[in-house]
């Protein structure tokens, strides 16, 4: 059986390296790959400026996977950890922060242009939230969908700091008749017939007072590969939203007809957001809330563990931003399950820590972790298909024996 | 040591070397930032018009976004063809006529 988590491969210098956050270079340090348990899952560990080795699964533009173990060690996803995702190869390599501005324009009273500095004097705010590829845990749907073939390793948990949208917003003087705010950065595409990538929120989304405007992620600047010095922050929100290098906010008086929001980014327009293997949807809306998710992340698929002894089990779990209510675990395969206790209460959009003792007797453990929001939302048993290859959150097993 | 290996860790040297400023806290002012990333490592397997496949997808877009697709029966011309397509008519690719089909050919073969 193939290990469900990455299987990673390094060389001693490697080992060292990981376990100390790369702060001394090694010439053999960055000779490892990762093996994602999927069909033709196999990809370089690269070390990028700023991060420590990730798992690499396309350098232009760079989209970069968060090794799972990561997940275990750390409730707050460490920036030189944390995934990454461009869309198109124009990426901004040399930002001068005192140069960059951000404009605010379109159906506003007073456009304005306003200095990162300007943006740093307002009262800040801080909100702990994971952000999700849309596409994160693609490579396991079966069948299987064209797009980036991602592990389970594209979110993240981070402490963002920085402005209220809605504060910007207020300043600038939203007109009436405004239906939506429309956001680009300065990552674009190589051709000028490639659409640029822009997002767009409904009006009353974008004026929440939870949507920010972050310039500090975990008491630290924006590594740049995760959209320094500016990046809109979306809690709850699939990673589609928050647009990194942030530097125009346009106030539209329709609804943005955009290639990556009305082609791309598209779920089934139905109950279950999904539909039949191998089949298309009737009607599409754009991606919106996370999926209620949870992980085992103390124990590999695979694992040997020692019977009869007390066992801690321990993991995460994070939903569209109503707060997880419980996390109920079952070590044989579904038939029983029993609550976990939940960990410190971050904030309704943060990963949850959850834990909980188990003692397992000799053979094979199916060990399944199903997570349940403050709405009453829960987890699949079985995953749901769309075609797109989004919003995966079927209850996660991990296989392991007791000796 | 594999060249493929010495390049990669040619390349993650030079990342640690060049280094970069502007990671300290975010109250004090931001520094400019130089970001240097590392060399693309994955290439074209060889095949059929291996050349016009690499001169008219890799302008806008590594190799590895074609090898880490899935494989397999349901993955090969249909496939491929629908990809080379998206990349004309969503991504406006500029891509001759008559070089549509040798790439799915090699894309075909060789994945």
């Amino acid at each position: 059986m193939i290990d469900r988590r990455s299987l990673i491969k390094y060389s001693g210098a490697a080992i060292a390296a990981l376990g100390t956050g790369m702060t001394s270079p090694s010439l053999r340090a960055f000779a490892a790959t990762a093996a994602l348990p999927f069909d033709n899952g196999e990809r370089p560990l690269v070390k990028y400026p700023q991060k420590r080795p990730m798992i690499s699964l396309t350098s232009r533009p760079p989209q970069l996977e968060t090794p799972f173990s990561v997940f275990n060690a750390n409730v707050i996803t460490p920036n030189d950890a944390f995934f990454v995702r461009y869309h198109l190869a124009d990426v901004p390599l040399n930002i001068d922060p005192d140069a960059f501005s951000v404009r605010i324009q379109g159906k506003v009273d007073k456009p304005m242009k306003l200095s990162l500095a300007d943006i740093k004097k307002m009262p800040a705010v801080d909100i702990v939230a994971v952000n999700q590829c849309s596409g994160n845990s693609r490579g396991f749907f079966n069948p299987r969908v064209a797009g980036g073939q991602l592990g389970n390793g594209a979110m993240g948990n981070a402490r963002w700091r920085g402005v209220p949208l809605k504060v910007v917003l207020d300043r600038a003087g939203v007109q009436p008749g405004a239906r939506q705010v429309t956001f680009n950065g300065m990552d674009g595409p190589v051709t000028d017939k490639t659409p640029d990538f822009v997002k767009a929120l409904d009006i009353d989304h974008a004026r929440d007072g939870e949507v920010m405007l972050a310039y500090s992620m975990n008491g630290a600047d924006l590594p740049v590969l995760n959209g320094f010095p500016l990046r809109l922050v979306v809690p709850g929100y699939y990673g589609t939203y928050w647009v990194k290098h942030l530097n125009e906010i346009t106030v539209i008086d329709n609804v943005f007809d955009g290639f990556w929001m009305k082609t791309a980014y598209r779920i089934p327009d139905n109950d279950c957001n999904c539909v039949e293997p191998g089949t298309a949807p009737k009607a599409t809306i754009p991606i919106n809330r996370f999926k209620v998710r949870s992980f085992i992340t103390s124990v590999a698929d695979g694992a040997k563990l020692k019977a009869g002894a007390q066992t801690t089990l321990k993991g995460i779990a994070f939903d569209g931003g109503k707060g997880i209510k419980d996390v109920a675990v079952s070590t044989d395969g579904g038939k029983t399950w029993a609550q976990a206790s939940l960990g410190k209460d971050l904030g309704k959009y943060s990963f949850r820590e959850w834990q909980m003792r188990v003692r397992l007797a000799a053979g094979a453990h199916e060990l399944k972790v199903r997570a349940t929001s403050n709405g009453g939302e829960t987890q699949p048993m079985e995953p749901l298909w769309n075609g797109a290859g989004y919003l995966r959150n079927v209850v996660e097993t991990v296989r392991v024996r007791a000796a | 040591m594999k060249l493929s290996t010495l390049a990669l860790t040619l390349t993650s040297l030079a990342g640690l070397i060049i280094g970069i400023c502007g990671s300290g806290p975010s109250e004090a002012d931001a520094k400019p930032v130089s970001y240097k990333l590392p060399n693309q490592t994955a290439t074209f397997k060889p095949g059929p018009n291996m050349e016009v496949v690499r001169n008219n997808c890799t302008s806008c877009h590594s190799v590895d976004y074609v090898q880490t697709q899935p494989r397999g029966p349901k993955f090969k011309e249909v496939f491929w063809r629908a990809e080379v397509t998206k990349m004309i008519k969503v991504y406006g690719a500029p891509i001759d006529d008559a070089d549509v089909g040798k790439i799915v050919d090699y894309l075909t073969q060789t994945y």
